[in-house]
C-alpha cells in the first residue's frame, strides 16, 4: 500500500517538474528578449529608418513592410478560407470528395514553411512574372495560413446552434439567406479570432519570404505591391546572422526581437480576450 | 381557374431567381474548396517539376546515396544529400527525446492534477509558447543557447544540432501537448472509475488505464510535433552552425534539408543545375514531411472513430 502511494507522488512531481519545464522555457524567452530588448525600443527605433549599413536607426521601413505584406495575407487568406469553412460546415455531405478536402487542409498546415517558399518562387515569382514583391510574399503568406484559416473560422460555425438556422427556414428562408443574416452574424466573433491569429502567424513567418519579396536592406518605403519589403522577421534574421558587425547590432536585433515578439503575442492576446467575451456572452445567451 | 395575381407572378420569379442565386453560391464556395486540393497537388507538382530536370546532370544514385554536398566544387559539382538527411534526422531526434517526455507529461498533468483554474492559466500559456516566431526563437539560440552549450561542453561554439533539437524541441512542444491532452481527455471517465473500483489510486490509473487508452492519440500528436520539427527552417538555419560535412555527435554543426535551402537558394541563377538540385531536396522535404502527417493523421482518424 505504502509503496503506491509513494509512486504516486513521485510519479505527479515528475509531471509537475514536466510542465514547471515548459513554462520555465517560455518564462526565459520572454524574459530574455524583454529585459536585453527594452533599452534599445525607443520612440526614434520605431520611427526611423536604418543607418549607417544598419548599424545605427531604428526599424520602421521592417514594421510597415510587415503591416504591408500582412494585410495582401488577410486579403487572399481570409475571404478564401471563410468560403471553404462555409461550404463544409453549411453545405458538405459525408462524400469521399469532403474527406478528400479534409485530409488536404490538415496536410496542407504541415507542409514545411520552406516548402511554401519554394512554391511562392516558382508560382508568383517566375510563373505569374510578379517578381520579388511584396504581392508574391503576401500571397505565399496567404496559402500558409488559409488552413489555420479554414479550421478557425470552421470551429466559429460549429459553435452556431442548429436552432438559428432553423429559425430562418421556418421564416422561409432560403439556405444562403440563413446562412448570410443568421448564422455568420453569430459566428463572426470566432471568425475574426482566427484571422487575427493567421495574420500573427504570418507575420512572424521568415522562411517563406526569404525569396519572394523581402530585401536585406531598403531605407525608403515600398511604393507599390511591386517593391521589395523589409520585414520584421527577415531584419532580426540580418541582424542576428549576416551582418558584418554582429556583436555591434546586437541591441538592435535585441530590440526588433522585441517588437517582433510584442506585435505577435499582443496579436495573439487579442485574440484570446476577443474569444474569451464570446464565449462569456454565448454562456449568458 | 383562378387568375394569377401579380403577386403570385412575382413570386414564382423570385423563387426561380433564388434557386439560381443558391446554385451559384453553392458552386462558389464548392470550387474554392476544390482549391485546396488543387494548392496541395499544386505544391506537389511544380515541386516535381522543378526537381526532375535536376537529374538530367545529377544521377539518382549519387543524389539520394552520397553524402559529398558541393555544387561550387572546383574539379566538378557534387550533388548527394545523406549528410543534409542525417543532420535532419539527429536534430529531430534529439527534439523528440526532449520534446516527447516533457510535452506527454504536461499533457497528463493538465489532463490528472491540474485543476479547472490552473488549466485556465497553463493553456494560454502553450499557446503564447506556439505563438513565438521561429526567427525569435533562432535567435535565442544564437544569443542565450548556444553560448550556454559552449560553456557546458566546453567547446568553441554552441550553433550545433545539440542547439537546434533543444530549440525544435520548444517548438514542437505546444503541439504535443495539446493533442495529447485532447486524446487524454477523450479517454471515457468510465475507464478511470472502474480502475478506482478495483483498488488503484490515481497514478495507477493514469499509467495502466489512461494511457494505454489513449496512447494512439498520443503517438500521433508525438508525429505531428514531429513533423513541424522535420520542417521547421528558420531555428535550425540560425542556431545549428549550418556546416555541410557528414555530422558525427550532436556538437557538430550541421546543415539539415531546411536549411541547405534557406541558405542556397538566394545565391543560385534560376534554372541551373544547383537551382533544380534544390527544387529535388525540397520535394524530399515535403514527401518526408508529407508521410509523417499522413500517418499521423490515419492514427488520429482510427482513434477518432474507435471513440464513436
Amino acid at each position: 500500500m505504502k509503496k503506491s502511494i509513494l509512486s504516486q507522488r513521485l510519479g505527479f512531481s515528475l509531471l509537475t517538474a514536466c510542465t514547471a519545464a515548459v513554462v520555465g522555457f517560455l518564462a526565459i524567452i520572454l524574459w530574455d528578449i524583454v529585459t536585453k530588448g527594452a533599452g534599445s525600443v525607443t520612440w526614434k527605433f520605431l520611427t526611423d529608418a536604418p543607418r549607417d549599413g544598419m548599424t545605427q536607426g531604428g526599424i520602421m521601413p521592417a514594421i510597415v513592410g510587415t503591416f504591408f505584406a500582412t494585410t495582401i495575407t488577410t486579403v487572399l487568406a481570409l475571404p478564401l478560407g471563410c468560403c471553404v469553412a462555409i461550404y463544409l460546415n453549411e453545405y458538405a455531405k459525408d462524400t469521399a470528395i469532403t474527406r478528400l478536402i479534409r485530409v488536404t487542409i490538415r496536410n496542407l498546415a504541415g507542409v514545411p514553411s520552406i516548402v511554401y517558399g519554394l512554391f511562392g518562387v516558382v508560382l508568383f515569382v517566375q510563373g505569374l512574372r510578379l517578381g520579388t514583391s511584396i504581392l508574391s510574399a503576401g500571397l505565399t503568406l496567404g496559402l500558409l495560413t488559409l488552413p489555420w484559416t479554414i479550421t478557425a473560422s470552421e470551429e466559429a460555425l460549429k459553435t452556431v446552434p442548429a436552432s438559428y438556422r432553423e429559425g430562418a427556414f421556418a421564416l422561409g428562408a432560403t439556405k444562403w439567406q440563413a446562412i448570410y443574416t443568421n448564422v455568420l452574424p453569430y459566428a463572426f466573433g470566432g471568425i475574426l479570432t482566427g484571422a487575427i491569429l493567421g495574420i500573427a502567424r504570418a507575420a512572424g513567418e521568415t522562411a517563406p519570404i526569404l525569396f519572394t519579396g523581402a530585401a536585406f536592406y531598403l531605407p525608403f518605403l515600398p511604393r507599390s505591391v511591386f517593391d521589395q519589403f523589409m520585414a520584421l522577421p527577415y531584419h532580426l534574421y540580418i541582424l542576428s546572422t549576416q551582418h558584418h558587425q554582429i556583436e555591434k547590432v546586437r541591441p538592435l536585433a535585441y530590440g526588433t526581437a522585441l517588437v517582433l515578439l510584442g506585435l505577435v503575442l499582443g496579436m495573439n492576446l487579442i485574440a484570446v480576450i476577443i474569444r474569451y467575451k464570446i464565449r462569456k456572452n454565448t454562456k449568458a445567451v | 381557374m383562378p387568375v394569377p395575381c401579380a403577386y403570385h407572378v412575382h413570386m414564382r420569379k423570385n423563387a426561380r431567381h433564388n434557386r439560381l442565386k443558391e446554385e451559384a453560391i453553392r458552386l462558389l464556395l464548392f470550387s474554392s474548396s476544390i482549391t485546396v486540393v488543387i494548392l496541395l497537388a499544386g505544391i506537389f507538382l511544380l515541386l516535381l517539376m522543378k526537381a526532375l530536370p535536376a537529374f538530367r546532370e545529377i544521377s539518382a544514385g549519387e543524389f539520394f546515396l552520397t553524402g559529398v554536398w558541393d555544387p561550387t566544387g572546383y574539379e566538378r559539382s557534387h550533388y548527394g544529400i545523406l549528410a543534409m538527411i542525417k543532420s535532419t534526422v539527429m536534430v529531430t531526434a534529439g527534439a523528440m527525446a526532449i520534446a516527447v517526455p516533457l510535452g506527454v507529461g504536461t499533457a497528463a498533468f493538465l489532463n490528472e492534477i491540474a485543476g479547472p483554474r490552473l488549466r485556465e492559466v497553463l493553456k494560454p500559456v502553450i499557446e503564447i509558447l506556439a505563438g513565438v516566431p521561429s526567427v525569435v526563437v533562432g535567435f535565442l539560440g544564437i544569443v542565450l543557447f548556444g553560448p550556454m552549450i559552449a560553456k557546458l561542453f566546453g567547446i568553441h561554439s554552441g550553433l550545433n544540432a545539440m542547439n537546434g533539437s533543444l530549440l525544435l524541441a520548444i517548438m514542437s512542444l505546444p503541439t504535443i501537448i495539446s493533442i495529447s491532452e485532447d486524446a487524454l481527455n477523450a479517454v471515457p471517465v468510465s475507464f478511470s472509475e472502474a480502475s478506482f473500483a478495483l483498488g488503484a489510486n490515481r497514478w495507477q490509473t493514469l499509467v495502466r488505464v489512461k494511457m494505454p487508452a489513449a496512447v494512439s492519440g498520443v503517438i500521433a500528436a508525438c508525429m505531428l510535433g514531429m513533423g513541424r520539427a522535420i520542417g521547421e527552417t528558420m531555428t535550425v538555419l540560425m542556431a545549428t552552425g549550418c556546416a555541410i560535412a557528414m555530422p558525427v555527435s550532436f556538437l557538430d554543426p550541421v546543415r539539415t534539408i531546411t536549411s541547405a535551402i534557406a541558405i542556397e537558394l538566394g545565391e543560385v541563377a534560376f534554372n541551373s543545375t544547383h537551382y533544380y538540385a534544390l527544387f529535388a531536396v525540397g520535394l524530399v522535404l515535403f514527401c518526408m514531411t508529407f508521410a509523417v502527417n499522413m500517418v499521423s493523421d490515419v492514427i488520429l482518424h482510427k482513434y477518432q472513430s474507435l471513440q464513436r
